[in-house]
């Protein structure tokens, strides 16, 4: 997919904004990006999916989790144009219809949140968390959601709130 | 970041070709946790990038576990490794090992091979307002020598570099 003309040592020809085609929550997006948007900087700014947070844009404190082909990712840290015809689940994409997903509710339910920065990517890591069917106990709930980070504390209410829902979401109905 | 032509390759071959034509600013990405931090941070600076995830597909995706030995792809993620059943039962260390590293949003993106390709953690390279790097600009000094270099290496420094870690590219 080279975009570019002749690059000389000193100066490069800005390429053309390059194809990509995400399927985001379920729907169909079709982008033309710069090649170094982030998939972070591609949700928020070219298809205003802001839930997802830009925290410390270098792969360390987890705001920016998103689901990509159901695996948690730090957004932030990969390029929108790699992933041509993937599947991105942000936090906006949890909720069906006006039903909250398992995970909202428990952190809503164990009050699992201060100012709610970190939150959506807690909540996204943490679907990831469940889906990769690892963590069976708090301290593996604590080791596998260490890639998030909450600076106001509410770590322990997380914690519940994650096998609150793991055990609803293992048990439907 | 600074801008920069991307170009995915779907063949070892048109990676090798992209590797030797003799372009110094071409970087090769794969999960691009190391490469796509350090190009934010101006330490790292392709004017064309070249993604080989496609490869993963290939052999280079493979991981092979036999008594003998392990094989493991240098396209194979961090957490791939360290789910697969044979590693977890023939060679635990292995497994173990990776999930204690980086986090699983990490370990989900990071490929084996660009974890050995990581480059050093001293703080001075990762700072490009200190303009004495050898490693950066070779040349120029290093900043750690009288600098804060607690975590530094012991051995294998010289007045060069006293980074504490040396890949195979530095």
């Amino acid at each position: 997919m080279a975009q570019t003309s002749t690059a000389s040592r000193d100066s490069i020809a800005v390429p053309e904004k390059m194809p990509a085609t995400l399927t985001v929550n379920g729907v169909e997006r079709k982008l033309k990006l710069a090649p170094w948007t982030t998939l972070l900087d591609a949700l928020r700014d070219h298809l205003d999916l802001t839930g997802t947070k830009k925290g410390c844009d270098h792969g360390q404190c987890g705001a920016c989790t998103v689901l990509l082909n159901g695996r948690r990712i730090n957004s932030c840290l990969t390029l929108a144009v790699m992933h041509d015809g993937a599947k991105v689940t942000t936090i906006e994409g949890l909720a069906t219809d006006d039903t909250l997903h398992a995970l909202q509710q428990a952190f809503i339910d164990h009050d699992a949140f201060q100012c709610g920065y970190c939150t959506p990517g807690q909540i996204c890591s943490a679907a990831g968390l469940i889906a990769e069917g690892k963590a069976k106990t708090a301290d593996e709930i604590r080791e596998l959601m260490s890639g998030n980070i909450c600076r106001c504390g509410a770590y322990p209410n997380i914690v519940a709130a994650v096998n609150d829902a793991k055990t609803a979401m293992a048990s439907p109905g | 970041m600074r801008p920069f032509s991307f170009e995915s390759v779907t063949t070892a071959n048109d990676a090798i070709a992209a590797g030797a034509s003799g372009d110094g600013g071409m970087e090769f990405l794969a999960g691009g946790t190391t490469l796509i931090d350090l190009m934010k941070l101006d330490v790292m600076r392709p004017t064309r990038v070249v993604d080989i995830n496609a490869l993963a597909r290939t052999e280079l995706g493979r991981i092979d576990v036999q008594r003998q030995g392990l094989r493991l792809g240098a396209l194979v993620r961090m957490a791939e490794a360290a789910e697969h059943a044979d590693i977890n039962t023939v060679y635990p260390a292995v497994a173990q090992s990776l999930r204690l590293a980086a986090s699983q949003q990490i370990r989900n993106m990071a490929s084996l091979a660009g974890n050995v390709l990581q480059r050093t953690r001293c703080p001075y390279f990762r700072d490009v307002s200190y303009e004495q790097c050898n490693k950066r600009e070779p040349g120029s000094g290093c900043a750690a020598l009288d600098g804060i270099n607690r975590s530094h290496a012991v051995l294998g420094t010289s007045d060069q570099c006293i980074a504490s870690y040396f890949p195979a590219q530095s």
